[in-house]
């Protein structure tokens, strides 16, 4: 408080020129100490939400992206027991680090492996180090699990005795694997996450076609989105204009209608859809009892890449129709009143007139809902078949089905880059000041 | 202030006490929860006053899996397929189960003579035997009904929506069976690439048709609501909703694929001592019967079967309609876990690759 009135206080000029309070002290560093009294206090107020922000959302984002590069199950074992952290494959890592890439595998690499098989067998730790190579070469981990019970028993050379007990050591993808696992930063997941892998060589190649499933849903994944904003826009547009340009009392209710299923659990507006939409559900028992289709070509709306568009479009909806509301409702009729009194046809004064006025609303609208529909999973999980499942869908396996967390998250972190990106984007051809979300 | 303080942590010092006496078992929900419920967690709690709280999951081995590597596990016990079991053993994700706590068969057998061969693990105690199967709506089919599984993957004698769960496990066996490859060298097959493509190659003659389910209690569910005329299935499910809620569902045990299911404990369950104490009893000659009471499961312990007589409606004989009853093993598939152990990933991988293509 003494500061403020310090501060406060009238002003005189000191000899040297400068500005001081009455009792002599620079009136800028007056000033400044009696705001940075305020900006602590306003701080303050804010630390919950920054620590909410920083420990829900930047650490967890910075956990995913750490994890994406960073994958210690083949070179780190924790002891759950004693909560212990054990290294593994030490010595062929050593070996790794003595020799080029590319090195036939000698005498030493094969018994750096069986020691670093019987010790994994050991302590149990096997089955994490032959999922962490399966990632990199499908079809491996039985290999380690299958080999490693033999490896306590076995005696030089140990080259010979490994390939006596899987001669599928031999091939060399395998040992590019095991080399880029021991490193504790590697791109392996994201090159995993393109529908890529390394050949022996350490060359970046496709995998076989019959495994690449990335791409293709990346692909589905931001047409639908587009899709699904484009069907939101349609519809929600006329919507909020109505609720727009209607006196209050009719709007308040049809905002109601808006509003209704906005407040409605996602799950049941899901399963509600399932129950209209599947093959003896409601819409096709309609249009059999109505003649339109015969009983035994009922439509398949659900289950597949349809039943995703609908439900999604449903759902969404309010996020469109929310913030093109807010920027309707401010526009003035008259605008409009004025371009047709001055000879324009009723398109051409939507077009150059309205519709300029609009789009903050259809940008902010635009975007949400994109941004939305790109990292929905649970409608696509449950209404989806095959045909429509999503990238997140997949995300979602891997983390909890298959628990490829590195994998999941190089995929998440791709999803959060592309969206990022179009964020950029928009704000370079509309920009993000002219963005109006309410 | 004070006064909410210490309100609070009294509030706190009786949910720690109470949890104390609680014990969390994550199994598979449906018709098969209420029948361990109904045969397990209830007496357990008349017998010691712990609380057993169920938890429902598709399939609890994930869940599990996932706390455990998280370090956050919650579950106390849970109800996984043995080749599960198997794998997260391997994997030092279970807590391993001595099996001198396992009590003697009623009639006096050792329990390590009582269990079926394989059924006691390092990690796994069997309750049940169970097995996948298909079904269809009898009303579907009236004049010629399907009988074999060849018939499952016929779309013109028998036309119609497919349901089958969503994974490669039981999907490719069944395939490869449907093919004309005999159940004891389907596990040879499926070991090299051509035998994996040939399934899947069976696969994509249907997969127009499929409607892919997760959870143990949707194939009932979308026979009822008519949206598949066949699907795979957990036996006792639909045994359940035919007999149970008398719906016209048939099942057909040919090319059926068991298998043993049993209790684990997850590595750093947070109680464990009432975890190993609930294992003890509900794998108890009694309550394994008296399981088979609620669903058509096989008993894990070879003196449960006497015990078991009829279903809970009083006039149902059990015995023919457990996956273990001869008539329906003639042509049955034992699940290879070792198999499932070792490739249950890769294979996955390939299925989610082909479903999304």
């Amino acid at each position: 408080m003494t500061d403020a009135v310090a501060a406060a206080a009238p002003t005189t000029r000191a000899t040297d020129g400068r500005l001081t309070t009455a009792d002599g002290k620079p009136l800028k560093a007056a000033l400044a100490r009696a705001q940075a009294r305020n900006k602590r206090r306003a701080f303050f107020l804010v630390v919950p939400l920054l620590l909410f922000v920083v420990v829900t959302f930047l650490v967890p984002i910075g956990q995913m992206l750490s994890m994406s590069v960073n994958n210690s199950a083949f070179y780190s074992w924790k002891d759950r027991d004693t909560g212990d952290t054990i290294p593994l494959m030490v010595d062929l890592r050593g070996w790794f680090n003595e020799n080029e890439p590319g090195t036939e595998p000698d005498e030493a690499a094969y018994a750096a492996l069986a020691a670093g098989l019987a010790h994994a067998r050991d302590i149990k730790a096997i089955g994490q180090i032959g999922t962490r190579i399966n990632y990199e070469v499908s079809g491996t981990r039985s290999l380690f699990t299958g080999t490693s019970r033999k490896a306590e028993r076995m005696e030089p050379p140990y080259k010979e005795a490994i390939l006596d007990a899987d001669e599928e050591w031999a091939d060399p993808e395998i040992w590019a694997a095991m080399r880029s696992a021991s490193k504790a930063f590697t791109l392996d997941f994201y090159l995993a996450a393109l529908d890529r892998t390394r050949d022996a060589d350490g060359n970046i190649v496709k995998v076989d076609e019959e495994r690449a499933v990335y791409i293709l849903l990346f692909q589905r994944t931001f047409v639908l989105s587009a899709l699904i904003t484009l069907m939101t826009l349609i519809l929600g547009f006329p919507i909020a204009h109505l609720l727009a340009t209607l006196p209050l009392r009719h709007s308040n209710l049809l905002m109601i209608l808006v509003l209704l299923p906005f407040w409605t659990s996602l799950l049941v507006r899901t399963t509600s859809w399932i129950v209209l939409l599947q093959s003896q559900g409601v819409v096709n028992d309609l249009w059999v009892a109505s003649g339109l289709i015969d009983d035994g070509n009922r439509l398949q709306m659900i289950y597949n890449r349809t039943g995703t568009i609908i439900a999604m479009t449903h759902i969404l909806l309010p996020f469109m129709v929310l913030p093109l509301y807010s920027v309707m409702r401010p526009i003035d009729p008259s605008y409009v009143r004025a371009a047709r009194s001055l000879g324009a046809t009723s398109w051409t004064a939507f077009r150059r007139v309205y519709l300029p006025q609009t789009v903050p609303g259809i940008g902010a609208g635009g975007l949400l809902v994109f941004i939305l529909a790109v990292g929905y999973y649970i409608t696509p999980a449950l209404v989806g078949g095959s045909s429509g499942q999503l990238i997140s869908n997949l995300i979602a396996f891997h983390m909890q089905k298959s628990l490829n967390w590195s994998l999941a998250a190089a995929l998440a972190s791709l999803l959060l880059g592309a969206v990022l990106l179009l964020y950029w984007l928009y704000d370079r051809l509309v920009g993000i000041d002219n963005l109006k979300l309410g | 202030m004070k006064k909410t303080l210490i309100l609070t942590t009294a509030l706190i010092g009786l949910a720690v006490g109470a949890s104390a006496q609680e014990l969390t078992v994550m199994s598979w929900g449906g018709a098969y929860g209420k029948s361990q419920v109904e045969a397990y967690h209830k007496p357990f709690t008349e017998e010691t006053g712990i609380k057993v709280i169920s938890v429902d999951a598709d399939n609890p081995a994930t869940p599990i899996k996932a706390q455990v590597e998280a370090g956050n596990v919650t579950v106390d016990v849970a109800d996984v397929e043995y080749a599960d079991g198997v794998r997260l053993c391997d994997e030092g994700l279970l807590e391993e189960i001595d099996p001198s706590i396992l009590p003697d068969g009623s009639d006096g057998t050792p329990a390590m003579d009582d269990f079926l061969p394989g059924a006691v693990t390092d990690c796994l105690v069997t309750s049940i035997v169970f097995s996948t199967i298909y079904a269809y709506d009898s009303t579907a089919f009236p004049d010629n009904p399907p009988s074999t599984i060849a018939d499952f993957f016929d779309l013109e004698t028998y036309p119609g929506k497919r349901g089958l769960r969503k994974g490669a496990k039981a999907n490719l066996e069944m395939a490869l069976m449907a093919d004309g490859v005999a159940p004891e060298e389907v596990y040879g097959m499926l070991e090299t690439d051509e035998g994996v493509d040939r399934a899947f190659a069976k696969l994509d003659e249907i997969k127009d048709q499929v409607v892919w389910w997760e959870a143990g209690a949707q194939p009932p569910q979308l026979l009822a609501d008519g949206e598949v005329a066949m699907t795979t299935a957990y036996n006792g499910r639909i045994f359940n909703a035919a007999v149970g809620e008398d719906q016209p569902f048939v099942t057909v045990f040919d090319g059926q694929i068991y298998e043993y299911d049993g209790y684990v404990i997850p590595k750093g369950a947070p109680n464990l001592d009432l975890a190993l104490q609930f294992i003890a009893f509900a794998t108890e000659t009694e309550q394994l019967a008296e399981q088979a009471k609620w669903i058509s499961y096989g008993p894990a312990r070879k003196s449960s079967g006497p015990l078991v007589g009829l279903y809970q409606d009083g006039k149902t004989e059990m015995g023919p309609h457990m996956p273990t009853a001869e008539d329906n093993l003639k042509k049955a598939l034992a699940s290879d876990f070792e198999f499932w152990a070792d490739r249950d990933t890769e294979l996955n991988e390939r299925f989610n690759a082909w479903l999304a293509g």
